[in-house]
């Protein structure tokens, strides 16, 4: 099986990503299968972790659903697309690895940038209207971005770069375990550390906390609003970027409207954790990959995009603060 | 006589007399321009219907395509008059998720054929109906069932607010897509073909112009005031004594009925109908129609109608000219960047839209109250 992924990988790079291996691997399931579609969840899941995280930063901070975050991640991606032939030579041989922190360290900051720049341009000069109108605009930005992207890359799909030689590993018995699955998980807990050390462990983190908890108190306290959203918007579109170039490396086929739907996903996920919760947003995400890969994996399968919306109806129905969060009375 | 024109009924009645005398002379114009024309007709239905959504009762949905989608087969079905084929009941699987869910599926099954026979039976006794008595039936069942749709997606958004209502809208809106696209009996993702092209100059407008006399008498009777206060302010509407839960339903029912209706009406012109046109896009082109035109101004957002359909086919014509520059060309070959940045703008200098503030009919909802001497 291991063989015969890598092998369909090499000739046909672009139709075979995560999404496709899963989908072959349905009927019955076995406990090697119920693992394997457990570690597919968690890797799948770790992507809409790095993007959920965005949403529910931004959500803590300005208490509006940045619509165009889904494709902040398409940007990541064709930002990996067109560093890494630029970059990537002068990484030779074993300094690889250092070529591919770089590209990822760069699309990141250019997706910080960018979510910087749509923040200044777009939201802030909206922050003391109703919040229909930012809803609006975010849809907007979402539009152009997209559709600006089809414009600039053209509609039809890239082919991702070889940026890491996807393979299986060896000596994992049944189970298929590929070098990006793990290469996920690992950048996704490398940024997550590092993103708890931001918001737990610096000034700016705190003053993002007591943004969220209050922002008047914050501004009568010297916390500079402005400063703190625009690294608050920031830092979601780095994740988001990253994210992108994972996604991008293990599903190598990109375009411009690729980042709707994980997008949505990972706003359900940050939705499901408690949206405001950091920690809630990555267990909610992991829970979503996982269950969306048990759909793919079931006779239910083609239905496994609708899978996102029916949790995200049945958590604001029963549980709207989601699983981590605390319920919040609106005051008048 | 000025009487009579502030009467809305008399407008109605003109507006469908006019509809039916044009549609005798439809046959003179261009095939391609008439299209344009009933697409026109049909856009203001449904914008005008999502405009008592968003723009009257201020709640931010994003689904319209869902039970635009919903009208559409459910009066293609009509129609065409083929029987549904029964679902077939699964063999019992050894795979764990079936099992689990086995004995659910069934029930869910059975159920399903029940409804299917009676939908059947209803579809063959329509066929013994006058073409056009067939179309109404068809049109109105469209609007029912959207209707119903409506009631499912209104009933459990009713406690969401602004962005969460508008995500869980465009679910369900996805959510209606998917299931279509999985439905083999209605042609699935390859869609559904051979509607009868039944739709007329006068179906078009007529609808429209009923969609829009239903729509203003509503928001100006003392009843419709309910829908303004839920927008403007929802815990004052409620300590008020306003039923907000029943408005927030009634405004979604009604704005289903005339999305599906709206359906039909598309269905009907195109001839074929697939789940991809009845995607996010599609909800969003008409949000996009609401939000120019103003939201909360059925005037404004019937001008919009027109104006965007209208604008989205000549930019066909504009992407074809030669003498432009390619980056030109291309640009309005994707029109959706030129939307996109219409939004931002309008949201940015003029967030009230176009002719927002504009209202039909003495503008009533603004009346200034006469001071007391």
């Amino acid at each position: 099986m291991a063989r015969t992924i890598s092998l369909l990988r090499r000739s046909h790079p672009e139709k075979v990503g995560l999404r496709q291996w899963q989908a072959w691997e349905h009927g019955n399931m076995s406990g090697t299968e119920f693992f394997q579609q457990l570690i597919n969840g968690v890797s799948l899941g770790a992507f809409y972790a790095l993007i959920a995280l965005g949403y529910t930063m931004v959500y803590g901070v300005l208490r509006f659903i940045n619509f165009a975050h889904g494709d902040v991640f398409m940007i990541g991606a064709f930002a990996g697309y067109w560093l890494t032939p630029k970059l990537m030579p002068h990484f030779p041989g074993a300094w690889m690895p250092v070529g591919v922190c770089v590209v990822l360290l760069t699309a990141m900051a250019l997706c910080a940038g960018l979510g910087i720049v749509i923040e200044k341009l777009a939201y802030r000069p909206l922050r003391s209207r109703p919040k229909l109108t930012v809803l609006i605009t975010a849809i907007g930005v979402s539009l152009l971005l997209e559709y600006g992207g089809q414009y600039l890359f053209g509609p039809d799909p890239k082919s991702f770069p070889d940026l890491i030689t996807d393979s299986a590993l060896e000596g994992t018995g049944a189970l298929t375990i590929t070098r990006s699955q793990i290469i996920a998980v690992g950048v996704t807990a490398a940024l997550l550390a590092a993103l708890s050390f931001i918001v737990k462990r610096t000034k700016l983190g705190l003053a993002m906390r007591a943004l969220s908890n209050n922002p008047t108190a914050a501004a009568l306290m010297g916390v500079n609003l402005d400063t703190v959203i625009s690294f608050t918007f920031g830092l979601g579109s780095a994740l988001a970027g990253a994210a992108g170039i994972l996604w991008a490396i293990s599903n190598p086929s990109i375009d411009p409207l690729m980042g709707i739907l994980p997008g949505i996903k990972a706003f359900v996920a940050a939705v499901l954790g408690g949206i405001g919760n950091l920690p809630g947003a990555a267990v909610g995400a992991v829970l979503i990959g996982v269950v969306e890969t048990f759909v793919g994996g079931s006779s239910f399968s083609s239905y496994r995009d609708a899978i996102a919306f029916s949790v995200l109806i049945i958590i604001l129905l029963f549980r709207p603060a989601g699983l981590l969060g605390k319920a919040q009375v609106e005051k008048v | 006589m000025s009487r009579y024109l502030r009467s809305k009924k008399v407008w109605l009645l003109l507006a469908v007399l006019g509809s039916a005398l044009l549609s005798r002379f439809s046959g003179a114009i261009n095939e391609y321009y008439l299209q344009v024309i009933i697409f026109v007709g049909i856009n203001i239905t449904l914008a005008v219907s999502l405009n008592l959504i968003n723009g009257y009762t201020g709640q931010f949905s994003l689904g319209h395509a869902g039970f635009m989608a919903v009208g559409a087969y459910t009066a293609s079905i009509v129609t065409l008059g083929v029987p549904l084929p029964l679902v077939t009941y699964p063999e019992p699987s050894a795979a764990l998720f079936a099992r689990l869910l086995g004995a659910l599926v069934l029930a869910f099954d059975h159920a399903v054929n029940a409804v299917l026979w009676v939908a059947n039976s209803g579809v063959a006794a329509v066929h013994g109906l006058p073409l056009v008595l067939q179309f109404v039936v068809a049109l109105v069942a469209g609007g029912i069932l959207a209707a119903l749709t409506g009631l499912l997606v209104g009933v459990p958004s009713l406690r969401l607010r602004g962005d969460y209502l508008a995500i869980v809208t465009l679910g369900f809106g996805e959510i209606i897509r998917v299931v279509i696209q999985n439905t083999d009996a209605i042609g699935g993702a390859r869609g559904y073909s051979g509607i009868p092209n039944y739709t007329t100059f006068f179906w078009a407008y007529a609808v429209a112009a009923a969609t829009i006399y239903i729509v203003v008498s509503l928001i100006d009777s003392t009843y419709g005031r309910g829908f303004l206060t839920v927008r403007d302010d929802e815990v004052a509407a409620e300590a008020m004594g306003v039923d907000t839960t029943k408005y927030k339903v009634v405004a979604f029912v009604l704005g289903a009925f005339f999305a599906g209706i709206g359906g039909g009406l598309y269905a009907h012109t195109t001839t074929y109908i697939n789940p991809a046109g009845f995607d996010f896009q599609r909800s969003i082109e008409i949000v996009i129609i609401v939000i120019l035109g103003g939201m909360g101004s059925t005037p404004g957002v019937a001008f919009a109608a027109v104006l965007l359909t209208v604008l989205a086919e000549y930019l066909r014509f504009v992407a074809g000219y030669t003498f432009l520059p390619t980056w030109l060309r291309q640009l309005a070959a994707n029109r959706t960047i030129i939307y996109a940045l219409v939004l931002i703008a309008l949201m940015l200098l003029r967030p009230q839209g176009l002719f927002g503030g504009l209202r039909a009919f003495g503008a009533s909802a603004t009346r200034k109250v006469p001071k007391a001497a």
